[in-house]
């Protein structure tokens, strides 16, 4: 990482920690808190549908795992009395173990019919989550508790939910800190031989195992961590909103989490954050359009996509550059 | 002496289509074989059985002694062949350098999470990829388009790119599928001379197919002919000139005629 970068994460990492509560306390808009939340959370499960594309699959279906690992969480702290906390990456890596088994047989599909699987991925999540038992059909899991105490050797981490003065803070931080911790995996992975790995499987898929890749198992190693992310993005979403029902992840859940890679750029690690925040707020901004909301919505990205096919970070390229 | 590769009574049939019809023929080890051939002939579908990109219908491959048909093709590469491709496959969205990089996976000794984190052996890893690549640049004289994207190469450059990316897998045996189409003469005898190198230096195994006879006469030890899936002969390049068979099968198809 050169310094231009490195400054470039500071500026970040200040502004999500330090200016935007700032700005939220002076202003007194507290429910933007929500705002930025739900957008940290959701570009974490974009982040993993980007790293898909990165392997040259279109995943319409992050949804699906969102709904599971949601629902993980929410069966572990209100049935089997697990702390919010533990059932966080357990739900991510139920929903790992869940995308390797799915993914072995579907992953050998490419283009429009991957993509197609995906779509009724999600649909299948749905219908499971109302035909099984232990998720309570369409009722749903309501009153969850909100996060508990996370401390290591007696050392208060994260102080419990319940007792604070303002949990949307709280919320808005740890989504805000997960993202950045996702982000800085996605970016690592990326730049490193995985990430390169996963670029020659994108471009060329024969070539790719006639050097000597496992194209299978890389296949599938990217698609779970995919699902990680989509995993730990809904368990988190179902602790804020202390509730969960089949249909709190739906297709077009899944379709938005695949615009917003296209929208921020399918080559840039940051794409999917930047696509999330941009559709999220120019979503709610159309909303004084009224009936014309999703007109103006669908039209604006259908331009967007023909003059901007590499996303709107693309403007900041340099010439020949990446990256 | 022992040969490396030995191809056994390989058949290979596309629904009603025999596009291999029980060829059998060994490969010494330093040796560089040509599988000529005319159109349609099955020269690629051989050298795709052989890869293991194809399963046999019936018959197999050995190297050095050891069955390697119907493995996954990233096994058989594993274990030092490798193939490349007539259409000309290269990753378009990566440089030169990278391209020959990225295909040095096969002599990575970091595991995928080591560089993840960026261990030391990672590193050292990472390292020697990229002096690995240099030196293969330099040795098939690319230096001057080792930054250059592969999509914006010509015809010619991207042949000697998937070369390239063929000895960057360290290969015991290379499968070249018409290295030499798309240059024009001066680069075809330049990649001739590499070739050559490649078994002198390097100490690899070639084979071949090609269609610039010239060239073929004049880098083969030996040479394989097939035609509508048979092999018909197989011999020195002296022994195929004069082979009935051969120009029969030559003079009957649009192919130029053989020899120099
Ligand atoms: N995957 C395939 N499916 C069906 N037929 C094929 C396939 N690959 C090759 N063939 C047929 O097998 C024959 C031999 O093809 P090929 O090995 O590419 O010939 P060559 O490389 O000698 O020109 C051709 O008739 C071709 O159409
Ligand atoms: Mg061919």
């Amino acid at each position: 990482m050169n310094t231009q970068k490195l400054v470039g994460v500071g500026v970040f990492l200040i502004a999500v920690f330090g200016i935007v509560p700032w700005l939220i306390s002076v202003t007194g808009r507290w429910d933007f808190y929500y705002t930025l939340t739900s957008v940290a959370l959701l570009s974490i499960a974009s982040a993993g549908v980007w790293l898909t594309f990165y392997i040259g699959r279109i995943n319409i279906g992050q949804g699906a795992y969102a709904l599971a690992g949601g629902y993980v969480s929410a069966i572990l702290t209100t049935q089997a009395g697990f702390s919010f906390w533990a059932t966080l990456p357990l739900a991510g890596l139920f929903c790992a173990g869940l995308s390797i088994l799915i993914g072995l047989p579907i992953l050998r599909l490419r283009g429009v019919y991957f993509a197609m699987v995906t779509l009724v991925l999600t649909e299948v999540g749905r219908l499971a989550a109302l035909a099984l038992p232990v998720t309570n059909g369409a009722k749903g899991i309501t009153s969850i508790p909100l996060p508990g105490e996370l401390s290591i050797f007696g050392l208060t981490l994260i102080p419990d939910f319940a007792t604070l003065e303002n949990p949307k803070l709280a919320f808005y931080l740890v989504a805000a800190f997960l993202m950045v911790i996702c982000y800085a995996a996605l970016y690592r992975i990326v730049n490193s031989r995985l990430g390169h790995l996963c670029r020659s499987l994108q471009q060329n898929e024969e070539l790719s195992a006639s050097i000597g890749v496992n194209t299978a198992y890389l296949r599938v190693l990217a698609y779970s961590i995919s699902s990680f992310f989509g995993g730990i993005a809904g368990a988190m979403f179902v602790a804020i909103s202390q509730s969960i029902y089949p249909s709190s992840f739906q297709v077009t859940d899944s379709v938005n989490f695949m615009l917003n890679c296209f929208l921020g750029g399918l080559g840039y690690v940051f794409g999917p954050m930047l696509g999330t925040l941009m559709l999220y707020f120019g979503w709610d901004l159309l909303f004084t359009a009224g009936r014309f909301q999703l007109l103006i919505y669908s039209s604006l990205l259908i331009i967007l996509m023909l003059f901007l096919p590499n996303g709107v970070l693309s403007l900041f390229e340099r010439k020949g550059g990446r990256k | 002496m022992t040969p490396i590769l030995q191809v056994k009574g390989v058949t290979k049939r596309f629904g009603g289509l025999t596009a291999n019809n029980d060829i059998s023929f060994d490969v010494a080890e330093r040796e560089i074989l040509s599988v000529i051939g005319p159109n349609g002939a099955g020269k690629s579908t051989l050298f795709k059985l052989i890869a293991s990109f194809l399963r046999t219908t019936s018959g197999e491959v050995l190297l050095k002694g050891r069955r390697i048909s119907n493995l996954a093709p990233h096994k058989v590469a594993r274990l030092g062949v490798v193939r490349t491709f007539q259409e000309t496959t290269i990753f378009r969205s990566m440089t030169v350098r990278e391209n020959i990089i990225v295909a040095h996976h096969l002599r990575s000794k970091a595991s995928l999470l080591g560089f993840f984190l960026g261990t030391k052996q990672a590193r050292s890893d990472e390292a020697e990829f990229g002096a690995s690549a240099d030196e293969i640049i330099d040795f098939l004289g690319m230096g001057a388009i080792r930054d250059e994207f592969a999509s914006n190469l010509p015809q010619g450059h991207l042949r000697a790119l998937g070369m390239a990316i063929g000895l960057a897998t360290n290969p015991t045996v290379l499968l070249l599928d018409e290295p030499f189409a798309g240059m024009n003469h001066d680069e075809t005898m330049r990649m001739v001379a590499n070739v050559r190198r490649l078994r002198d230096e390097r100490g690899v195994t070639v084979l071949l197919v090609e269609h610039d006879m010239p060239a073929v006469m004049k880098i083969s030890d030996r040479i394989v002919v097939i035609n509508f899936g048979e092999k018909i002969a197989e011999g020195t390049p002296a022994e195929i000139q004069a082979n009935e068979k051969v120009i029969e099968a030559y003079l009957g198809s649009e192919d130029a005629a053989i020899g120099m």
